[in-house]
Order: structure tokens, then sequence, then C-alpha cells
């Protein structure tokens, strides 16, 4: 950060290299993340476009359908890497929105204490009460349907949940000693929160956002399937494992591929939040 | 993993007839370790001592020396993952690998154990008086009201009063003295051959602590009891114990009568851990006088701390009653001047912490004024005090606590500059850490290291560094050197004085220890309930208390010389420190106090000038 030539960011990033789930669950995130991105282009066929003359069929290396068609034959390798897209985005965004809000709200609320901490969590504990649904029902009533929405509407909830945990975590942080050393020497209450109480929170919120991503993609879904999500003919892994999961017996390869993409998403989201958590630690650090 | 190997095959046949009336405890060549990942530590290396009945064996060592490991060893209460070899022979039976339902037909019978913390080692969920009388039912069959009895009596010879309600009381409602005599009592109840005293006095105030020894040498020739007292203070070992062990890393380095070891030590380590303790008796180093001679020149005073009062709100006695206060500091007057260190001494609960934090500006709530040179701190806003505070810092009793452990300690002793000069750029900081990191004794590269890779003594110096970093005039350190060794300590207060002369920086020494306070300080507060006892130059204050409560203060700190030890004349203090939601009328010294009378539960002694000193007492 400042005087050492050692960040903790670099000091991390070290030491999670030689945590060997996390690392190939990195790698397998980030061959997801390109076959999201750039395989579609490798297939002849478009997201919504109807193949005809394959409605339901399995999956084939000669037909170009290589994770079969839907019930009304649209191509699933394509969609499911297009639904990919959505989802891991919705899940990216939201959690960023959370966890900006969340940290900020929770660590101040936390930190400063008495009236405003009150005032805080009690805005907090009001918004818990607003039933989602009806939440984002509205939402959609005033400014239309926007994929833009989900994101704003599923943060605004999940902030709440990361500046609760955020703030009891800062309530037993604030009094640690080197916190009260850092007042005496005159830092500022930002600075503090910033470079003190942030840091050493990281550990929790990290695996809380691991937690997070997941729930949000799922969260997405439901969305979807009330039709207040994703819409036709865009797709997520959500709508896909939806719709997948009504033709379970008669054409199990719709729910098995975008299942088997979310699957090995949220497990890899989840090694990689473990060893962020004990990379972010350097009590940890040592024999490992 | 345990396995274990009798060295000597004929261990029991010699402990059962040779030596049946003289050795009770007989330890040969044990040999503790722990089998980790990476390496095997060895926490004791053939360890031999013997022990016998009525016998006070002390072992003292550092932390980390293996003491404690031998007594769990003892006890059979070692984790799995240590592997004990040797032999350990008790009343002619074989301790070591001795399976479980043996193991407990001896312990809490013919040898029980007293541990350091009496906070945690009662259970929370049982009334004192159950979980005594367990002990009983289990060992002697008694029944249960028999055994109720019998722990009431053992609560008397304890010093219990009022046994019967303690009994039927859960251990939180107790204080820590009085909970440490229950342990003691429960240990004793079946009257056994051998009683393990791990640190028993340690987390006690002195004057208590000088109580539960009183009350263990009584027991002990009352009983027979053989005592292996575990300690590092060397001032416990010399007022109880016949024989002693010094052990340093796992190995004895010398071992022999009280007298011998304290006069005649052969060992080196022994002869500097005998250096390394501060002695309440000692002579003030000449270092030291020259200091207050410099600074003789009448001159403002650095800090004025004038009627300053601490109330923290508590709960309420009843639903419509109105909230209770506990009063931490009241009515706290002193003064420190340029260049000097002024020491507070007293026990937990006397308001000492509390005070710095209020001098230290981080409470939010005291009455009173706190002046550092002319400026009222408590009147400064936000940004002033901010720049007041590059004057005035501060070092923590706990050295890793008191540090970022996300942060490289190059970070966290540059912290203060970045605030007090902005303007320095980062080369320049950081050559001023490594500059500060030299003089208080580390090396450069440890910039880049966390806190957690040092040492309690080498976190300290980094407290120290940061606190110094900015050039402030005054340091109030708040108990720096009781979370460490005794070696260590040494080290950390010798670092502060060199320093003090270097920088010309006023110190406030907080300190429950009065030997380490004597060494250190020029002038001396002495702190009780909240309030001030007694103020002198640590001279006259040391030499002749006249305060009762300093005068016990000072008779309770064992003296590390067995035979002074032994001649000293102890008062005993009655009872526990009062508590502060409740203080008594008048002086609040009062309920403690072998002079009290019907004057001093009427009316609060103010502070009057006696000889050399300032005092709040009637009758001194």
């Amino acid at each position: 950060m400042t005087a050492a030539g050692r960040s903790l960011w670099d000091d991390a990033w070290r030491s999670l290299r030689r945590n060997r789930a996390a690392m190939t669950a990195l790698g397998i995130m980030g061959v997801v993340l390109v076959l999201v991105l750039f395989a579609p282009l490798l297939s002849p066929y478009a997201y919504d476009s109807t193949d005809w003359d394959r409605i339901s069929t399995p999956p084939s290396l000669s037909t170009g359908h290589w994770f079969g068609t839907d019930d009304v034959g649209r191509d699933l390798f394509v969609r499911t890497l297009h639904g990919g897209r959505i989802s891991l985005l919705v899940g990216l965004a939201a959690t960023l929105v959370s966890l900006i809000i969340g940290v900020a709200w929770g660590a101040t609320a936390g930190y400063v204490g008495g009236r405003t901490d009150q005032f805080m969590m009690r805005i907090v504990d009001v918004l818990y009460a607003m039933p989602f649904m009806f939440f984002v029902i509205l939402l959609m009533v005033f400014f239309g349907r926007n994929i833009l929405l989900i994101f704003v509407a599923v943060g605004a909830v999940n902030w709440l949940d990361m500046a609760r945990i955020v703030r009891g975590q800062t309530l037993s942080l604030k009094k640690r000693e080197f916190i009260e050393a850092a007042r005496a020497g005159g830092v500022s209450t930002y600075n503090i929160i910033r470079r003190h109480i942030v840091p050493n929170l990281l550990g929790v919120v990290v695996v809380y956002v691991t937690l997070t991503i997941p729930q949000v993609i799922l969260v997405e879904s439901f969305l979807s399937f009330l039709g207040l999500g994703v819409q036709e003919p865009m797709t997520s892994w959500g709508a896909l494992v939806n719709d997948g999961a009504q033709t379970m017996e008669t054409a199990p390869w719709a729910l098995i591929f975008p299942a088997l993409f979310l699957a090995l998403t949220l497990f890899c989201f989840n090694f990689v939040g473990d060893g962020l958590r004990d990379a972010l630690d350097p009590r940890d650090r040592r024999g490992r | 993993m345990r396995w274990i190997r009798a060295i000597d095959g004929g261990a029991d046949m010699r402990a059962s007839k040779d030596n049946a009336g003289k050795t009770l405890l007989d330890v040969r060549n044990l040999n503790i370790a722990y089998r980790g990942e990476l390496a095997t530590v060895e926490a004791v290396s053939s360890l031999s001592f013997d022990l016998s009945p009525g016998e006070t064996l002390g072992i003292v060592g550092e932390s980390g020396s293996g003491k404690t490991q031998t007594a769990l060893a003892l006890m059979g209460l070692l984790p799995a993952t240590a592997s004990v070899n040797g032999s350990a022979v008790f009343e002619a039976q074989e301790l070591l690998g001795l399976p479980e339902y043996r193991l407990n037909a001896l312990r809490g019978n013919r040898m029980a154990m007293i541990f350091q913390d009496p906070m945690t080692a009662l259970n929370p969920h049982l009334k004192v008086g159950r979980q005594m009388s367990r002990v009983l039912e289990h060992h002697q069959g008694l029944s249960a009201r028999d055994a109720f009895e019998a722990a009431a009596g053992m609560l008397d010879a304890v010093r219990v009063p009022d046994a019967r309600t303690r009994l039927r009381q859960y251990p939180h409602e107790m204080s820590g003295g009085m909970r440490q005599r229950i342990m003691i009592a429960t240990a004793l109840l079946c009257k056994p051959a051998l009683l393990l005293a791990d640190e028993p006095t340690t987390a006690l105030d002195v004057t208590v602590q000088a109580q539960i020894l009183a009350i263990l040498r009584e027991l002990q020739a009352e009983l027979g009891t053989a005592i292996l007292l575990i300690t590092h203070d060397m001032g416990v070992v010399a007022g109880n114990c016949s024989r002693v062990l010094v052990m340093r890393e796992g190995r004895l380095r010398e071992s022999g009568s009280a007298d011998d070891v304290f006069y005649r030590p052969r060992d080196s380590y022994t002869r500097q851990l005998l250096a390394a303790v501060p002695r309440l008796d000692a002579k003030r180093s000449t270092q030291l006088t020259a200091m207050s001679d410099a600074d003789s020149g009448a001159t403002e005073p650095l800090l004025r701390v004038s009627d300053l009062r601490v109330a923290f709100p508590a709960d309420r006695p009843r639903f419509f009653a109105r909230r209770r206060q506990l009063i931490a500091v009241d009515g706290v007057s002193l003064d420190v001047r340029r260049g000097e260190t002024l020491g507070i001494v007293g026990e937990s609960g006397c308001g000492k912490s509390t005070l710095a934090r209020a001098v230290l500006q981080l409470l939010d709530g005291y009455s009173g004024r706190v002046c550092l040179l002319g400026t009222e701190l408590g009147q400064l806003r936000q940004h002033e005090l901010i720049a007041q505070r590059q004057k005035m810092q501060v070092v923590f009793q706990d050295p890793l606590a008191s540090l970022d452990p996300r942060m490289t300690v190059g970070d966290i002793i540059a912290e203060p500059l970045q605030t007090f000069e902005p303007q320095m750029t980062r080369a320049e900081r950081r050559a001023s850490v490594q500059r500060m990191l030299a003089r208080v004794g580390l090396l450069p590269e440890h910039a880049d290291r966390y806190p957690h890779e040092f040492s309690g003594g080498q976190c300290q110096r980094i407290g120290i560094a940061r606190a110094l970093i900015a050039r402030p005039e005054l340091v109030i350190c708040d108990e720096p050197v009781s979370a460490l060794d005794v070696s260590v300590q040494a080290q950390v207060v010798n670092l502060l004085i060199e320093l003090q002369q270097e920088m010309g920086l006023a110190l406030v020494f907080i300190a429950h220890d009065l030997a380490v306070v004597r060494y250190i300080s020029h002038r001396v507060l002495v702190l009780y309930l909240g309030r001030v006892a007694e103020i002198a130059d640590s001279v006259s204050l040391y030499e002749s208390p006249r305060h009762p409560y300093t005068q016990a203060l000072i008779a309770a700190v064992p003296i590390p010389d067995p035979q002074l030890q032994r001649s000293r004349q102890t008062v005993l203090l009655r009872g526990d420190v009062p508590s502060p939601l409740d203080p008594p009328s008048g002086c609040a010294f009062r309920t403690r106090c072998p002079q009290a009378d019907a004057l001093c539960a009427a009316e609060r002694p103010q502070l009057r000038t006696v000889g050399a000193s300032e005092l709040a007492c009637h009758h001194a």
C-alpha cells in the first residue's frame, strides 16, 4: 500500500497460487468464461432460430447440435452459453452492487455507532420488511421489463444481508486495540474504516460474496420462471434449467447441460472464495 | 499417537521399596514431543526430578519452557497428538500410559491440579456447590448432603466468607480471587498427596495473590500435601518453595534448593533470569537518578489532568429504577512534567486503563479537564484534536492485538507519518521507518513482514516504534510489558528508558507490577477504585509508603529473595476490591483498611501533602 514493497493483494495472489483447489477452480471458471463469450460464434445456429427438422433431438456431433435441441428446435449449445452470459452478468453485477453498498453501509454504521448506527440499521430493517416479489413487480410495472432492473432489484435486496454481516464484524473489530492505536495516532474516521476496518473484513466478505453469486443466479432463474426476469427468446441458466426440468423424462439433455454449467460455476466460486479467504489472511500464510 | 516406554524397568520396585517413605513423585527422563506435519516439536526433553511428601517444588521458566506441559503429562491431560515417554512414578504407580479409568481414580483424589485461569476452569453452568460435591461423591462415595457439608467446611478452610451462600452461586457471580479459592478448595477436597498448581496466582492482583499463597501454605502444613508450583514469578518461588527447577525450552537448566538457586546460581540462564527480574527492593539505577536531577527546574507541566471523572452507564437494578453508573475514574488530578516518567499502579479494575483512554481522548464522555501544554483537549474540534495527537502517543498492553494483522510492519509504523507529515514522499517515509526499526532493535527487512511473524517482545518494539516515529512529547504506556516474559520485559523497559533520554520524552507508565514501575518511574501515583490514594516520588513511595493501601500493596509483592521473603511480615488485606458500581461511602479503601474508623465511613479524604507525598487518608 505505501512504504512497503509488498501490498496486501500481491501477497494474497502469491499465496492463492499455491492453493491447488482454488487455482483449478479459477482455471475452470476461465474456461467457462471464454466459452460463454466466444463459443456461440463457432456454432452455425443462432440462439433464437428454430431448426424445424430437429425438434427435441438428442445431442449429436453430426447435426451440429452438440447439446441437442429443445422442444421448439432451438440449439441448446448456443442457448446454454448465451444463457451463461446473462447468469454470470446478473450474478457478478448484482453482487458487486450489494458488495459496495453493503460494505460501506455496514462498516460506517458499525464504526460510527450510536444514533447514526441506529438510524442506518433501522433503514435496513424497513427495507427488509418489504416483500421482495412485490418490489420487483412494482419496478417492472413502472419501468417496463429490462435486464438492468433485475440487477437493481437483486442488488437492492442483497446488500441488506451484507450490511448486517459487515456491521456485526465491525462492532467486534472496533474494540480491538489496533483500532484504538490508530485513533490515538490521529487517523481520521474515514481512513480508519478504509485502512483498518475494511481490510480486516475481507475474509468474511469474500466468503459471503461467493455465497451471494450462486444465490443471485438462482433468484434470477426464479424471476424468469415467473415471467419477470429474462424474456424469451433470451435465456439464462436458471431459465434453461427450469425448461429442462419440465421435459426431463423425454429430453434429459435439456436439463443436464445447463445444470452442469450452473453447478460447475457455483462450485468454482466456492473454491475460489475459500482460497481467497485464506490468502487474504496473512496469519494463514505460513506453512502452506 | 502415544507411545510409552519405561526407560528404567525397575522404577516401580525402587519407588515402592527403597524410597517408600521419601519420594512421592519420581519423574525420570520425561520427554514430550508434538509431531507436526513439518517438524517435531520437543516440548520437554529428558526431564527428571522427584518430590517428597509435604514438600513444595517450584518449576520456573518463561513461556514455552515446557513447565505446563510437564504438569499436564503427569495428570494425563495432554492432547492425543503428544507423544510422551519416560517414567513418572506416583505412589508406586507408573502414571504415564495408565489407562483412563485408573487415572480417574487418582485425579481429583490422590493428585489434583489448579489451573491458571480461574475464570475458565470452573463450569459456568453448574453451581459451585454441585461442582465441589461431585468430586466427593465420585471419589469417596459420600451422599449428596454429606458432600455438601464437606464442601462448606473446605470453603471455610480457604477463608471464603459465608461459605454456604457461595455454594449456591454460579461461578460468574464471584470475583477472580474468590473463584481461585474455590478451585483450591475443590482440589483439596479429597486431601490429595500431590497438588499441581499451574500459575495459580498469575491472573490475580498482588494483594489477592498474597492471600491465596498464604492459604496454600497453611493448608499444606495442615494436610501434608506436596505442591508442584509452576510459575514464572521468581518472587512467588522465593517465598513458597524449598526446592526449585529452572526450565528453558523444555530442558532443565538448574535444580537445587531455593537458597542455592537464588544466591548461588550455577547456570548462566538462571543468572540472566534473576538479573532480569525487576526487584521491589532494588535501588534506583543511576541512569534514572541522573534524569530526575535534570528536570528539577520548575516548568509548566506537559500534561495536566484536573478532577477527571469517567462514568459508564451500567444496568438498571430494577425495571423502573434509574440506570446505575460504573464510576471508573473518580476525580483524578495529576501533572506530568517534561522528560519525567509518572508511574500509575493499582489493581485490576482500579481505572488505570480508563484513565489512560480518557487522557488520550479515546472515550466519548468524561468530566474534568485534560490539558496538553496548556491546550484543553476536550474542547477541541476533531481536526484540531488530530493535530494535537502528534504530541501524545500510546503503547498498548497486548503487543499483537495492537497491530493491524493485515498491514505490514512498515505500513504500521509509517501510519502516524501519513497523518502528521503528509508532505513526506514514500521514499522518505520508508527511510524514516527503517531508521526507527533500527533504533528499536529490529532489522530493516522486517518492514515487509506481518505482525504475526514476530514474538511478543518484537511486536512491542514495533508498537513503540509506531508511537515514537512522529516525535511525540508524551507517550502513555498502558501495561506495556505485562504480557511479556521477564527477560523480554527488561529489554523493553530499558529500550523505553533509552529512548526517553534520547528524545526527552515524558512517559506515563501504567502497570500493576510495582517492581517494574519502581524501576522506570520518577514519580508514582497509586490508584484505588478510581481515586488517587497516594502520589510521591518513587524513592519515598517505596521506602516509606504512607497510605495504608500503598503499604499493603508493597508488602504483598513477593521479592525474589528466599530469606528476605520468608522473614517479611506481610500485612494481608481482607477481601477483594469493592465493585465500582457500588463504592463504599467516605474513603474507598475503608472496607479493607486495618485503620478504618467512623470518620473514614463518613467523610471522603482529600489529597493532602504529608512529608514527600500527597495522599488521601484521614489517618496517615
